[in-house]
């Protein structure tokens, strides 16, 4: 497939459109000076990655992904930065000042990637994406075939909710333990 | 549509995440970045699963189980950062030299 015929194609400018606005806001993510301005260009980021999800039929995934990601984690991510008091303004101190090695080694990390997918995929199409994968398929495979990874992701959760609460709450002081105990 | 875009520009946010993860100091800036680290392994899964078209959805099925350990990840990670500043008033990672020896 020649770049003419790629580029003629009107789903692949929707997809050059929402794959530059994924890149420019990942950039934006790992680059701003201001903390919640990061976390606010990860949503840009993952909202993207959502319409991506729509494109290859995968709905229900991208419903997911925007109710929990946009929704769950970036309201419990705008909080840490609030309680953490990390500096909101601008400020020079957040990020290391060394990053020459990092920059190398993430774009050899890219370079290699790529160099990988395009040797063993050059020229697969994902031929059809007519038909979106029903929610039905996908609840009958994690209650029916997957159903144990399933219940072992509801345990890990469960796990997380425990430990999340055991490790943020304050323990009291015996005085203070005391005086509640009075009261 | 070429299986190959959807890759390379996964690979593109994977490499963002890992200079992200690198370069900042902040734990919980350190956290966003393995949020795009997560998201682009994501778009690989439901990229090889448009291809493949699995009966059961494989490739979206293991989706849903990344965006889940991927909450529970950031709760227990915040809970650490909330914990760590409270007792060291600092959430950057190279102030945090206590079991450094």
């Amino acid at each position: 497939m020649s770049f003419g015929d790629w580029i003629s194609a009107p789903i692949n400018w929707v997809f050059l459109v929402v794959g530059i606005l994924v890149l420019l806001s990942s950039v934006k993510v790992v680059t701003a000076k201001n903390v919640v301005h990061a976390a606010l260009f990860l949503v840009a980021a993952l909202g993207g990655t959502a319409f991506l999800f729509l494109m290859l039929s995968a709905e229900f995934v991208a419903w997911a992904l925007v109710l929990i990601y946009i929704g769950a984690v970036l309201v419990l991510f705008l909080f840490g930065i609030m309680i953490t008091r990390a500096p909101t303004g601008r400020d020079v101190g957040l990020d290391s000042p060394n990053k020459l090695w990092p920059a190398a080694l993430s774009g050899a990390t890219f370079l290699l990637l790529a160099w990988a997918s395009v040797d063993a995929f050059g020229s697969t199409e994902i031929a059809d994406v007519g038909e979106a994968t029903s929610t039905e398929v996908l609840g009958l495979a994690l209650l029916g075939r997957f159903v144990i990874p399933f219940e072992v992701v509801s345990f890990v959760l469960l796990a997380a909710l425990i430990g999340g609460i055991t490790i943020a709450r304050r323990d009291l002081s015996p005085l203070e333990e005391e005086q509640r105990g009075a009261v | 549509m070429l299986l190959n875009q959807f890759l390379i520009l996964a690979a593109a946010m994977f490499s963002l995440g890992v200079y992200g993860l690198l370069v900042r100091r902040n734990i919980v800036l350190i956290l966003l970045s393995v949020e795009l680290m997560l998201a682009a392994v994501n778009i690989n899964l439901v990229a090889f699963e448009a291809v493949l078209r699995t009966p059961e959805a494989i490739g979206q099925v293991f989706t849903v189980f990344v965006i889940t350990v991927a909450a529970a990840e950031v709760g227990i990670g915040l809970a650490i950062v909330l914990m760590i500043f409270r007792n060291r008033k600092s959430a950057n990672v190279d102030e945090l030299d206590l079991m450094r020896w």
